[in-house]
């Protein structure tokens, strides 16, 4: 295959796959049967495009490939009276040129709601949107949750039967059921950017695009819940994380801490627009997690220089976000801007309690915190120590690359 | 889709065994989506039966002894699992006891 097929191909799969999945459900009622059917599409276009070039709009083409396929099926499966009227369902449907939509959110955004029914586990409702939304493999899924591949497939066949079994519908909630529906999906959607923020597979430490499609879907959750503060925190959250991707890398794909970033190539529009979206939401006086968030991400956008960022108030706002959720990570990020406001003995003894619960136990970032606090202490040979046990737990390339560089500078 | 409401509780709930449905009943009946249902008598006054081998095993109370038992169940019929939700959360059982939403197999 050609390079540039090749991308297209790429680009499609991250960008139409969770529309072309979408579609086909509700076309469909079928999610395996969408799932395959956006696979087949998918493989044709790897052939087909090669030959005839890429269309002009390849969402459309996929999803009309996608409709083909699944009628083709429908059609050889149709045995029954029950099968024949469900595929003449689909043609007729079919038949008012759906092929040729506009990219219309609301299909992925039905996906999502559906996909986060509170009928559904918490765990199998963000492995699903994961799944059948962002097109993420079952590999990719179960890394991110650190269980099984085995476990996770059975945990996304299991969601999807239900959904079927017990007939939880494919829409958008009607507005006096979204308050209650809405966390699931604001948890998913942080999830979704976390994972295109830091790729927990593969070489590639960012994968802007799933952190692109986050932000697209929080847009129009927020756009379609103007009222939920969260909504707003979380999209702000996104956006003031997003504003430093153009500095978090350099040349070569490695890390680059926040301390040693470039801020002149922070993105100010995006810093403005979160900064803003937040104001607005802490205005209503229903702060939540994600807000306080949201709080902390701009302390740090909004320092013109490492020195002038106020570690102290980030110490208070971890605190409070403890209290909101409670989390071992949470914590470790606490001792960190402890160290930061207060000295690295000070944030050293929070860690310290922490690794004793081995609630963190295998997670490289505690290690790693603790290797700086130690080397700011002096105490370099167990500095040293912290960042092998850090780089042995790393999951990325460039992140093993750049605790390897900071156990070199300890000299 | 057809539903049973399986209607829960623990032994306090015995005291609301002849509550009534406080007009669930009528409502969901003008409303056309209840098909049926019942209040039942307490655990012990169950028996419950296996045969095994040809023969008729019986013993005395439920086939479970657990901390919430079955106390009724409605069988309804409406359109998704939103709508089922709905209908259980109007349920006066709901507020002291807990019901379980399960769907019927339809061939």
């Amino acid at each position: 295959m050609t390079p540039p097929v090749e991308a297209a191909v790429d680009r499609a799969f991250r960008e139409e796959w969770g529309q072309v999945v979408a579609t086909l459900i509700r076309w469909t009622g079928d999610w395996d049967l969408a799932e395959e059917c956006a696979q087949d599409a998918f493989a044709l276009a790897v052939r087909t495009w090669r030959r005839d070039g890429v269309p002009r709009r390849p969402g459309a083409w996929l999803t009309t490939a996608a409709r083909n396929r699944a009628v083709d099926v429908l059609r050889r499966e149709a045995t029954g009276a029950a099968k024949l009227r469900e595929v003449a369902g689909v043609l007729e449907t079919v038949d008012d040129g759906a092929g040729d939509e506009p990219d219309v959110p609301d299909d992925r955004l039905r996906l999502i709601f559906t996909c986060c029914h509170p009928a559904l586990a918490l765990e199998a409702r963000v492995a699903l949107t994961l799944r059948t939304l962002a097109g993420l493999g079952t590999t990719e899924i179960a890394r991110a949750f650190l269980v099984g591949e085995q476990a996770m497939a059975k945990r996304l066949a299991r969601a999807k039967q239900k959904i079927r079994h017990a007939g939880i519908p494919y829409r958008v909630p009607p507005a006096h059921l979204l308050p209650e529906r809405l966390p699931a999906v604001l948890a998913v959607l942080y999830l979704l950017f976390n994972e295109g923020y830091s790729a927990t597979a593969g070489a590639d430490l960012v994968r802007h695009d799933l952190a692109a499609e986050a932000i697209r879907l929080a847009r129009v959750l927020v756009r379609l819940m103007p009222d939920e503060p969260e909504a707003a925190g979380l999209l702000a959250l996104m956006l003031l994380h997003h504003a430093r991707r153009a500095a978090r890398l350099d040349d070569a794909g490695d890390l680059v801490v926040l301390e040693d970033q470039d801020r002149g190539r922070w993105d100010a529009d995006r810093i403005a627009e979160g900064v803003a979206l937040l104001d607005g939401a802490l205005r209503r006086g229903r702060p939540g997690p994600y807000q306080v968030q949201a709080a902390i991400a701009a302390c740090h956008a909004t320092a013109a220089r490492p020195e002038d960022t106020d570690w102290p108030q980030i110490a208070v706002l971890y605190a409070r976000l403890a209290r909101l959720v409670p989390s071992p990570v949470v914590e470790l990020n606490r001792a960190v801007a402890v160290g930061m406001a207060y000295g690295p003995a000070a944030g050293l003894a929070l860690i310290d309690g922490l690794r004793e619960t081995g609630a963190l136990a295998g997670y490289h970032l505690l290690p790693a915190a603790r290797a700086d606090l130690l080397r700011r202490l002096g105490r370099t040979a167990e500095a040293a120590d912290a960042y092998r046990e850090a780089a042995g737990l790393a999951t990325t390339d460039a992140e093993r690359r750049y605790l390897a560089r900071r156990l070199a500078a300890l000299g | 889709m057809k539903y049973v409401l399986l209607i829960c509780g623990d032994e306090s709930a015995a005291e609301h065994a002849n509550d009534g449905c406080d007009g669930w009943s009528e409502e969901m009946a003008e409303r056309g989506v209840l098909r049926g249902g019942a209040g039942l008598r307490p655990p012990s006054d169950a028996t419950t039966l296996r045969v095994r081998e040809g023969e008729v095993l019986l013993s005395d109370g439920p086939f479970a002894e657990t901390k919430e038992q079955l106390g009724g169940f409605c069988l309804i019929e409406c359109a998704d699992l939103d709508e089922a939700i709905e209908i259980a959360a109007a349920h006066p059982a709901a507020a002291y006891g807990t019901i379980e939403i399960r769907p019927l197999i339809e061939l």
